[in-house]
């Protein structure tokens, strides 16, 4: 895979390369905690806020004003949790920064506790990364034996006590109010917003949830100020973003890009384009709950507002490319297979919404549809997206409803009528 | 208390803070459809039938979960919304054992009445049902989850009316279920058969084995009355057809209870027509009891009395009243052995 | 209803049901709400699942008991020894509200002396609650700014039932805690109208609306309001009754709706004094236990086939509504009584009970503005002042009824009989959430749901004496003896064992000490020494 044009950037991926304590610190990692605990925290998450960092598990909401609005909670029992249930298909960026990185990850995560007054923390590993688990649970040690965890965390007034919490299979659970009602030992279902965790999370007290990748970019904030982080990125979106690329591309695996390159640099330049005598088909942005885009939208930005504009859904940045053998139909049903396994079954266009969708497409492989399969095909997707409870289900419909959107002429030639117009032509 | 302005399908309206966009409907007048929501129960947004638009806001919103907001523009009738609302219809019908015929809950039935409204036909889907056995565990409650929409508000109403937390979703996505731990069935849990589950379910799912058959909801007269157990003084409403008790159903509009019960209020009525209840007046003679006439006995009675007044004196008359009859019955007796006997020789069993 | 009356002038529930959720602390004190008054334990488990602080003394493990933060394991017959000690150390840590006790209050002086001696060594020592238990439930009672008291016949039905009454008063007047929303001295009653059979004057000592028979002003107005003269003399009470029969003093009983020879207590006594009467008149809707000792029987109606109005236990006076008419040739209980009343020569001449109804508001305070119009589907809480007011939701609010409330000191005393050697089991009586008295006998689906007797004995003395679960044992008394099925529990305590009193196959009275309250005469229902053996 190619190495990243610009040599600073924030998590800089060597895959042979596992960073430890000690050579951590010798590159000068822990300086932004001290730092952060020698000055008043709003001082620092002013930097936070000033530097545009915005979550990188999908949602995309100012991180720095998350802090801020712990900070001013009057309750004064907090939590910090971060979400690292990386259960997002096509995702891999997290599982690198636990791996390689793992104390950029409890750096950042020890700082913003700091900033939000929290002394209590989790993170919330997904089942099935042991060796993650394994290396944050011996990092956690050290770092406590280090004086950089637990009480008097450098010397100073501030504790923290962090747990590591291991998930139990269920994508939902990285939805963050179903991961909260997980680790307080309910089942791992989504809970009306608002509240939001913010306000009452863990055990009804304000909580701030951030993901991995977010909270390993706030060392390299703190340590160079925002104004150095603002200098990668674009104005609307500064900093890196970890994009995990996979499919149909020459080189697959995880990159670190700026903000700002498009899609098509992402998938030609990076990934080296399509397979020898194929052409991109479409490109699944986002992961299992993103879009599928064709070819010409893939001079779009990775940028939040420009994707927004054009309806392309960054997420956790997973890219899946889909060269011209694919068909859409069984990439599309794939995915809806999987929201129905992992749907909770709470809320009614979820649950049985993604059955029928999963039944009409069925049905159109089957050959027995016809256009007004499609038809109601298309308005159960409109329901999953706009009447669906939580992420999960609003989420689940995207890939339907970009695919419906942009190859409706794919679903529609496996329609009866058109199969039955097809043949005619072919025997005529 | 705060009033906030907003705009409902082009009315102005004004509402106190922290009241939902649905109970802002309610008030005005403007019908929105609901399956899961409950006035007594926590809000939960899992049926998603109650969308509204909501100007500014991308999806479409359950208006039982929004608070209004100043200045908020809502739309709770748009193509957009209708079209979801029929979808979501659909998409429970499509899951659900469509028994009307002889289901106890026709007429009812809140998700025929909006199927109804909205046009819902059975022919649209695709795919299996839910298939489980019916569970006619105890004597009181039938459970076809065959019949169950999933609004979870028997789950709701266990854990927050009766507090008993018996009941839950179990499994996931197609696959949800309600019951209790372990699935088993009524009579093998916890359940306490307060019967709080079987007042709030919409749909036939939980329906009272003793009504079983007896009638359709329109052909029942109900009659609220007080609960004549113990003494919270719940009301109810009894159900009668033919001049007789068939069941009792909650009314919500009970000041002490609401629709809470408890399994004797709720079921333990059959009493009322038990075969052993006394329905002549029995005269005791030669050490058995005879059927008599009204007047003979009254006669008897009033003669004795009389007799025993005369000539050992009114306070050798004593009567015991009851804590189970009304106030009217209860002032009479002492009235009764007041003025007519004229003994203060009367007393009930609960003077505590 | 006699301590309440003492202690604050006013013998009811001074709060309402609907605050139980929004209770900030709740003591619940010989009460198994949840299955005796199942709607009303609801809402206390409804309170501390909106964060109430919830205090527990009974010496059975009741369902209350697991969602309490302290549950006071007292021993049967202690109860005023705990409330003195838990009064002496509220007193000790200078928790009381002298403000209160000063403004509101008369005699705390003689409380304050009485209590010197209930130190927590001994009221430990005595009641067998840890020391650090009443610390903790004295703190979570008297700290917060509102307290709810809730005692049913767990505190009632002892030879020292006035007094544990009382008792409670003094906690609750000690703390402030009566007279405002979420704060008071709660009576759960136990039947469906007990609250209004007493209002109506259902009593020997009282006319309707508590006025005295003694009070001449009283006998004067009932004389003029009902065209007769009255007797002034003080009746009977219920266990005086059964002796006058004895005695040969009390020739004849109309019985309406009670089965004494089922729920008192020592049944057989009661059963003797019936036989030994010359005539008995039983009113009822079955041929009870006492109805087959009647010389006549006169079949009444259910609460579905009338109409009128019950009281419940906060006061609120509902209406009763006729559904379907009268099975057979049975009468609504009301028509019987001016049937009879006619036939004996008085006109008692009502078209419907909302004409009675009129006649009890014009005599009796209380009820005042009630109308069955009035009541409506709501009802109204009394005192109801006039035809404008709307009831009361809670007592005493600035002024106790009586005007001051008193503090009356109580001295614990032990109950009547106690365990010994011959007798070495205490029993403890009570009901069971599936059944009601012994109405709900005849209830197809609830006889069906649980039709047998299972007597709870601990499984420590089951081992003892070789009983397993589910065997049938011989329990018997003094007074008389029976066979019972048991269940092996940890709910009752070693030593105890707990019957109900719904199965006339396993009929606990006969066991029952008859042994009363001096003011109320409420038997002692849940102390007497009972033997359990093997059946042969």
């Amino acid at each position: 895979m190619s190495k990243s044009p610009k040599n600073d950037l924030i998590f800089n991926i060597d895959f042979d390369e596992y960073l430890d304590l000690e050579q951590y610190r010798e590159r000068g990692g822990y300086s932004a905690l001290a730092k952060a605990l020698a000055h008043d925290p709003k001082i620092s998450i002013r930097e936070i806020v000033d530097s545009g960092l915005r979550g990188r598990g999908g949602a995309a909401f100012p991180t720095g004003k998350k802090i801020e609005m712990l900070r001013n909670n009057s309750e004064t029992v907090r939590y910090i949790i971060c979400n690292a249930d990386e259960g997002e298909p096509g995702t891999f960026k997290d599982r690198f920064i636990m791996t390689h990185i793992p104390f950029q990850l409890l750096e950042g995560l020890t700082i913003a506790a700091y900033l939000a007054g929290a002394s209590k923390g989790y993170i919330y590993v997904r089942h099935e990364y042991p060796e993650a688990q394994r290396i944050l649970r011996s990092g956690i040690q050290a770092a406590i034996e280090a004086g950089l965890l637990g009480k008097n965390i450098l010397g100073s007034e501030f504790n923290l006590s962090l747990e590591l919490f291991s998930g139990a299979g269920s994508y939902l659970c990285g939805e963050e109010t179903a991961l909260l009602s997980s680790i307080e030992g309910k089942k791992g279902r989504p809970r009306l917003k608002p509240p939001y965790p913010t306000q009452a999370g863990l055990w009804g007290k304000p909580t701030l949830i951030n993901n991995v990748e977010t909270l390993a970019n706030i060392p390299k904030i703190i340590d160079k100020g925002a104004s150095w982080y603002r200098q990668i990125g674009t104005v609307d979106s500064p900093g890196t973003k970890l994009i995990s690329l996979s499919g149909d591309v020459k080189n697959r695996g995880l990159l670190e890009v700026p903000f700002g390159v498009t899609f098509a640099q992402i998938v030609n330049e990076y990934g080296g384009g399509p397979p020898i005598g194929k052409t991109i088909k479409a490109v699944n942005i986002g992961g299992a709950s993103g879009v599928h885009v064709p070819p010409e939208m893939l001079n779009t930005a990775l940028e939040y507002k420009a994707c927004a504009q054009a309806g392309i859904t960054i997420g956790s940045g997973a890219i899946f490319v889909l060269d011209n053998t694919r068909s859409i139909l069984t990439n599309v049903q794939n995915r809806v297979r999987f929201f129905l396994h992992e749907s909770c079954g709470k809320c009614t266009p979820c649950r049985e919404g993604l059955r029928q969708a999963n039944n009409i497409i069925d049905k159109l492989l089957r050959g027995e549809a016809g256009v007004k399969d499609v038809d109601t095909l298309e308005r159960y997707t409109r329901a999953i997206v706009n009447a669906s409870f939580c992420g999960l289900g609003q989420a689940a419909g995207n890939s339907l409803s970009s695919s419906l959107t942009y190859y409706r002429e794919e679903y529609l030639a496996y329609c009866r009528e058109n199969r039955e117009l097809n043949s005619k032509e072919e025997t005529a | 208390m705060q009033w906030i302005q907003l705009k409902i399908d082009d009315r102005k309206i004004r509402v106190p803070e922290k009241t939902t966009i649905l109970e802002a409907c309610r008030m005005n007048n403007i019908s929105v459809p609901t399956l899961c929501h409950d006035p007594e129960l926590t809000n939960w947004g899992a049926c998603r039938l109650c969308v509204v638009e909501i100007e500014g806001m991308r999806n479409l919103i359950t208006s039982c979960t929004m608070e209004v907001q100043p200045g908020m523009v809502v739309k709770t009738s748009t193509p957009k919304v209708k079209e979801a609302r029929k979808t979501i219809l659909e998409l429970i019908v499509a899951n659900h054992d469509i028994d009307c015929l002889t289901c106890e809950k026709m007429g009812e039935c809140e998700l025929s009445k909006y199927a109804y409204e909205y046009g819902v036909k059975k022919d649209v889907f695709l795919g299996a049902k839910r298939k489980y056995e019916l569970d006619d565990s105890n004597p009181f409650i039938i459970r076809d989850l065959n019949k169950c929409i999933l609004c979870g508000k028997c789950v709701r109403a266990c854990a927050e009316i009766q507090v008993n937390n018996v009941l839950d979703y179990s499994k996931r996505g197609f696959e949800t279920q309600v019951g209790p731990a372990f699935n088993l069935p009524y009579g093998e849990s916890e359940c306490v058969f307060c019967g709080s589950c079987l007042a709030v379910c919409p749909v036939g799912a939980l329906t009272e084995k003793q009504m079983t058959a007896k009638g359709r909801p329109w052909e029942y007269k109900k009659v609220q009355t007080t609960c004549p157990f113990c003494g919270t003084g719940c009301n109810f409403d009894l159900n009668i057809r033919d001049n007789k008790v068939v069941g009792i159903t909650s009314n919500p509009n009970s000041p002490v209870n609401g629709r809470a019960l408890c399994v004797k209020g709720r079921f333990g009525v059959d009493y009322i027509h038990s075969p052993n209840r006394l329905t002549k007046p029995l005269i005791k003679k030669k050490g058995e009891f005879v059927e008599a006439e009204w007047y003979e006995a009254l006669k008897l009675v009033a003669e004795k009395f009389k007799t025993l007044k005369d000539q050992y004196g009114p306070d050798s008359l004593g009567a015991l009243s009851s804590a189970r009859c009304t106030n009217e019955e209860n002032y009479l007796l002492q009235k009764f052995m007041r003025t007519v006997i004229g003994t203060n020789n009367i007393d009930h069993c609960a003077r505590t | 209803m006699a301590g309440l009356a003492t202690s604050f002038g006013s013998g009811a529930m001074t709060n309402s049901i609907k605050e139980i959720p929004h209770s900030k602390v709740i003591l619940v004190i010989g009460s198994n709400t949840t299955e005796a008054h199942p709607v009303i334990g609801s809402k206390i488990k409804q309170a501390v699942r909106n964060g109430c602080r919830l205090i527990v003394a009974d010496p059975r493990k009741i369902e209350l008991t697991g969602l309490a933060e302290v549950w006071l394991r007292l021993r049967p017959g202690t109860d005023i020894t705990l409330i003195n000690g838990l009064m002496h150390i509220i007193l000790k840590r200078g928790w009381e509200d002298r403000s209160f006790i000063a403004e509101r209050t008369v005699g705390f002086e003689n409380l304050k002396e009485l209590l010197r001696e209930y130190t927590p060594d001994f009221v430990s020592r005595v009641t067998g609650v840890p020391e650090e238990q009443l610390y903790q439930a004295a703190e979570i009672y008297a700290a917060s700014d509102c307290a709810q008291i809730f005692y049913t016949l767990g505190i009632t039905e002892h030879t020292s039932g006035t007094d544990n009454v009382m008792s409670l008063a003094n906690l609750a007047m000690l703390t402030g805690n009566v007279g405002k929303e979420n704060s008071g001295v709660n009576p759960l009653r136990g039947q469906n109208n007990v609250q209004g059979a007493c209002d109506m004057g259902a009593l020997p000592n009282f006319y309707p609306g508590y006025q005295k028979v003694s009070d001449p002003k009283a006998q004067k107005k009932f004389e003029k309001a009902w065209g007769v003269s009255l007797n002034p003399n003080q009746g009977y009470m219920i266990p005086d009754m059964f002796a006058a029969a004895l005695q040969g003093k009390l020739k004849a009983m109309y019985i309406m709706g009670e089965d004494p020879v089922l729920t008192d207590a020592n049944a057989n006594h009661v059963r003797q004094g019936l036989k030994a009467l010359d005539f008995l008149v039983v009113q009822d809707i079955f041929l009870t236990e006492t109805a087959k000792l009647a010389d006549v029987v006169l079949p009444g109606a259910s609460f579905a086939e009338k109409a009128g109005t019950f009281t419940n236990t906060e006061r609120r006076v509902q209406m009763v509504n006729k559904a379907i008419d009268p099975l057979g040739k049975s009468k609504a209980d009301w028509r019987i009584i001016c049937d009879l009343a006619g036939i004996m020569g008085y006109h008692f001449i009502y078209k419907s009970t909302a004409e009675i109804m009129k006649e009890i508001a014009s005599l009796t305070p209380q009820y005042c503005g009630i109308t069955h119009e009035r009541l409506g589907i709501r009802g109204m809480q009394w005192p109801v002042l006039g035809e404008d007011h709307y009831g009361t939701q809670f007592l005493h609010k600035d002024r106790f009824t009586r005007g001051k409330g008193l503090f009356m000191p109580v001295e614990a005393r032990t109950p009547d009989e106690l365990p010994d050697k011959d007798y070495p089991f205490l029993l403890s009586t009570g009901r069971k959430l599936e059944h009601y008295n012994i109405t709900t006998r005849h209830s197809k689906v609830l006889e069906g749901h649980s039709s047998e007797e299972l007597a709870e004995l601990n499984p420590l003395d089951a081992e003892k004496l070789n009983i397993s679960d589910g065997e049938r044992v011989k329990v018997s008394s003094r007074r008389g003896e029976l066979e019972t099925r048991v269940k092996l529990t940890d709910r009752v305590p070693p030593g105890m064992i707990f019957m109900t009193f719904h199965y006339k196959e396993s009929p606990v009275n006969v066991l029952t000490n008859a042994a009363c309250d001096k003011v109320a005469g409420t038997y002692e229902y849940k102390v007497c020494a009972v033997q359990v053996s093997k059946l042969e």
